[in-house]
């Protein structure tokens, strides 16, 4: 595999980004390439047609959300190592090697990815209207308004505990105990 | 309830009384009929009757008239009131049914000293066999099964492979050193024993499973390897049975032979799925015969099942597939009721053909066929063990590296120990043509599934507790948990979008873009697509608040935090949020129970709404038009109206009446379609404009088509 290590290093910084991500440099290679791949015009970096351009993605409920979460507050593109920094998220956490305070870690910073989806203005809450919001893209046409708006008030009602309906951080971390997010929010073939 | 247990007896004393049975192959033929009413004859049929020596007879017994059916009524009888006994919770069901079936059939071996009727393979495989089938497929947790398709698929062909093979050289070898006693048995017959016990049976592993509340991940591996391995069992018996007849076997026959694996399976999947397509587009017409709908379930079902066994193909596998095919188009199209009597006589015929099935491997236990021999015997136990144990080792450990949730050591032992031998091994066995040994094959079998069923079935629930399997997470789904799974769902398919794998997210959302824009359509009713769970919630809802506003439809308070939600409602928003975010999977507790349903049937005794609620909506919404101006600042909604003012609050522009692409204008709002009983709001946040803008436009394009389909 000599030449691979030759394409490494057309790649910044990639030790730097192995170690920070765990990312082998096999995956690094093939995210690099799906990387340029998405990046229609060259320029280095992503813009939100790029994303835009997968199909998929345009069909998602919450595509448009999936894809602002690449960007980071104010900026208009998205460079290869943010893009593997949102991508390393989602690796599969492997329970045996890390110990419990490895795996909280993960497990909470995968929770915090999902919160952001929520919590578009940033504002570390999720407000009724953006809880509204994200049920009307995913319930679609379906259901009339009453409906989301009771669905909406359970899912409040049930996680909101200091009653300032909204739901923090931590309300959303305990409201999930149960499920076993490191499970849910792994892609296998990020492993 | 001690008392139940003595009616066997009796029963059993009725049974013997016929000289012939129904069910028992090669048996007396049955007497000559006669009239129920032989006016002035003396009826020559031997059946007792008062002994009048004139014409006219007041009073005749004429059994044989009703002889077949009596029989079976009283068998399938014994087998319910079998069922109404309370069982110790140590031994399972599946036990005690054999022994009663082990009473039964001493009690008439004891008085008639002759074989009790056996159960003829015809009358299991034709009609004992598929109900049980067609309710495990029914209520098979759909999404769950799917996950895990590759794991059972892996198990169920490979480790039956190992296994008969495994079982049938081994069995061979026993054979050469026994010599003496066990010298005619060659090594096709050894093969095709080991191909008809080393399957694992639905039917026990379901009756045992049940008791024991294990991770649905277990449950699934194990239930799903015993329905899908059929296709393996079936085809390498015939295999071997059809080797037995030709004078010699080549290389060429056994290579045919793995062709046919192929084919046996993927010929029951298709056939399946033929029949359950035919049967949810039959469903959709049945709005005027709401009556006979769930006889259409069975019908088809049965038929595909019928159908593949004509064709030699898979028939469990072409039932499941033909079950899991229809349920969705056939629950969306089939009035509530309908649905109930579905799952309920689904429920009771499963029930019932368990029952007779255990009763009967007890009764046939008791026969004259029985040839003992202490080697075959018992290293045929001990290699069904070592094999299966072996092969579901060393299968996990490579299907580990493949799987994101990975098979633990607790978990393979459960999967090894539960694979119990039921009446499929016992029926096959009977299939066998006559070779001086077949008697050996038969106790031999019958030994095996008794040790299965017993032995293992009772000690599995305590060497559970011992081991502390992961047990299933009790309880429902909050609706946060749904809402955030599902999201997260969505999520990870957009994340494997943009990394261009296909993960196992991309395969089921591609499936659910497919079915919605096609299946759905086609095989849904019209006006049942959209309005079923809304409108029908919208009642129910209605019916809880009875609030004074007749013109706005009541609906929950949103200053009543503290409210405890009535469990009704909880199931309506369940209900709503699972059907709508298309979840595969039932959200209630697994219905693998064979006595009780889920508790989505029983909530649903609202029927199906009529059109009257349309107009309510639209009257609503209307209302909710004009008065938003008002309600421009309580974003909260906690001015003790109801909700969708808030909503409507959010957009203080004035409600447009076209729906056309919205105008270029930042920020960009969406529209308020009148005619429709939803509005779509989309707020764009400043980042990202002009894709999404696009994508709202398309959406309510495509809401727009949606709306006008109403009446």
């Amino acid at each position: 595999m000599g030449s691979s290590s030759s394409r490494m290093d057309h790649i910044p910084n990639a030790e730097q980004l192995m170690q920070e991500t765990g990312f082998s440099a096999a995956h690094i290679l093939r995210l690099y390439a799906r990387f340029e791949f998405l990046d229609k015009d060259e320029r280095g970096e992503l813009r939100p047609e790029d994303f835009g351009a997968l199909r998929g993605l345009a069909m998602n409920p919450i595509g448009d959300r999936i894809i602002g979460a690449f960007f980071s507050r104010g900026k208009e593109t998205v460079d290869f190592p943010s893009f593997v920094r949102v991508l390393a998220n989602f690796r599969p956490t492997e329970t045996n090697t890390i110990r419990d305070g490895g795996q909280s870690f993960s497990r909470t910073r995968k929770l915090k990815f999902a919160f952001k989806l929520y919590d578009q203005d940033r504002d570390g809450k999720i407000s009724r209207e953006e809880l509204l919001q994200v049920l009307r893209s995913m319930l679609e046409q379906q259901v009339t308004e009453e409906q989301l708006q009771s669905i909406a008030e359970r899912a409040i009602q049930e996680a909101d505990l200091d009653q300032d309906d909204a739901i923090s951080f931590e309300e959303f971390k305990k409201s999930l105990e149960r499920v076993n997010i490191d499970e849910k929010m792994s892609s296998h073939f990020l492993r | 309830m001690a008392a139940l247990w003595t009616l066997s007896p009796l029963l059993s004393a009725c049974l013997f009384w016929p000289t012939c049975l129904a069910l028992t192959p090669g048996a007396e033929p049955l007497q000559p009929q006669n009239l129920p009413l032989s006016l002035g004859f003396n009826s020559s049929d031997g059946s007792p009757s008062l002994d009048l020596p004139m014409a006219l007879r007041v009073f005749s017994v004429d059994y044989h008239h009703v002889q077949a059916p009596f029989e079976i009524v009283l068998w399938i009888m014994l087998a319910s009131l079998a069922k109404l006994g309370r069982v110790p919770a140590v031994v399972p069901e599946s036990c005690l049914l054999i022994m009663v079936g082990l009473l039964v059939g001493g009690v008439i071996y004891g008085v008639r000293h002759s074989a009790p009727p056996t159960l003829s393979a015809e009358a299991f495989f034709l009609f004992l066999l598929p109900p049980i089938v067609l309710d495990a497929g029914y209520f098979l947790p759909g999404r769950l099964f799917f996950e895990n398709l590759g794991t059972i698929l892996w198990y169920a062909v490979l480790g039956t492979l190992w296994n008969v093979l495994g079982i049938g050289l081994s069995l061979y070898g026993v054979c050469l050193l026994a010599h003496s006693s066990l010298g005619d048995v060659s090594l096709l017959h050894c093969l095709l024993f080991g191909s008809l016990i080393a399957a694992v049976d639905p039917v026990a592993v379901l009756s045992v499973f049940q008791e024991m509340h294990v991770n649905e991940q277990l449950h699934i591996l194990v239930f799903g390897e015993s329905l899908l391995n059929d296709a393996v069992t079936v085809v390498l018996y015939k295999l071997f049975e059809s080797f037995l007849r030709l004078p010699s076997v080549s290389g060429v026959d056994v290579f045919l032979g793995g062709c046919r694996v192929l084919v046996v399976g993927l010929g029951g999947l298709f056939v399946g799925l033929f029949f359950g397509l035919l049967a949810a587009l039959t469903s959709r017409f049945t709005s005027r015969a709401q009556v006979i709908a769930p006889l259409f379930v069975f019908l088809y079902s049965y038929l595909s099942y019928l159908t593949s066994e004509m064709l030699h193909l898979s028939g469990i596998m072409a039932i499941v597939t033909c079950a899991v095919t229809m349920k969705q188009y056939v629950e969306a199209n089939v009035s509530e009721r309908s649905n109930t009597s579905i799952q309920y006589f689904l429920k009771m015929w499963s029930s019932v053909s368990e029952t007779l099935i255990f009763i009967f491997l007890g009764v046939s236990t008791i026969q004259d066929v029985h040839m003992w021999s202490w080697p075959f015997v018992c290293s045929t136990l001990l290699l069904c063990l070592v094999w299966r144990a072996s092969g579901v080792l060393l299968l996990t450990a490579v299907v580990n590296k493949l799987r994101r949730n990975t098979v633990t050591f607790r978990d393979q032992f459960i999967i090894a120990y539960g694979g119990m031998r039921g009446a499929i091994c016992f029926s096959l066995v009977f299939l066998i043509d006559d070779f001086p040994k077949k008697r050996l094959f038969i106790t031999t079998t019958i030994v095996v599934i008794l040790f299965t069923v017993f032995v293992q079935g009772m000690t599995i629930k305590p060497l559970v507790e011992l081991l502390d399997v992961k047990r299933k997470k009790r309880g429902l789904h909050t609706v946060s948990e749904e809402i955030h799974s599902r999201l997260i769902d969505h999520l990870l398919a957009g994340i494997e979008d943009v990394v261009g794998y296909w993960g196992q997210h991309y395969w089921k959302d591609k499936f659910e873009q497919f079915n919605k824009k096609y299946l759905r359509r086609f095989l849904i009713r019209d006006d049942h697509q959209a309005h079923s769970s809304i409108l029908r919630v919208y009642q129910e809802l209605e019916r809880r608040e009875q609030r004074g506003d007749e013109e706005a439809p009541p609906v929950v308070d949103p200053r009543s935090n503290s409210r405890p939600l009535l469990p009704e409602e909880m199931e309506s928003i369940r209900r709503i949020l699972s059907r709508n975010l298309q979840h595969f999977n039932n959200m209630q507790r697994p219905a693998y129970s064979r006595h009780t349903l889920h508790q989505d049937a029983t909530m649903d005794r609202v029927r199906k709404p009529l059109h009257r609620h349309q107009s309510l909506g639209e009257r609503y919404t209307y209302k909710a038009q004009g008065e938003d101006g008002e309600f421009k600042s309580s974003r909260r909604g906690r001015a003790g109206l109801s909700r969708s003012h808030t909503v409507c609050s959010m957009s203080p522009r004035p409600v447009l009446q076209d729906a056309s692409v919205p105008a270029a204008s930042a920020p960009a709002r969406g529209q308020v379609d009148p005619n429709s009983e939803a509005s779509i709001e989309e707020q764009i946040s400043p980042q990202q404009q002009e894709a999404p803008l696009e994508r709202s436009a398309r959406k309510q394009l495509s809401f727009v088509l949606e709306s006008e389909k109403q009446p």
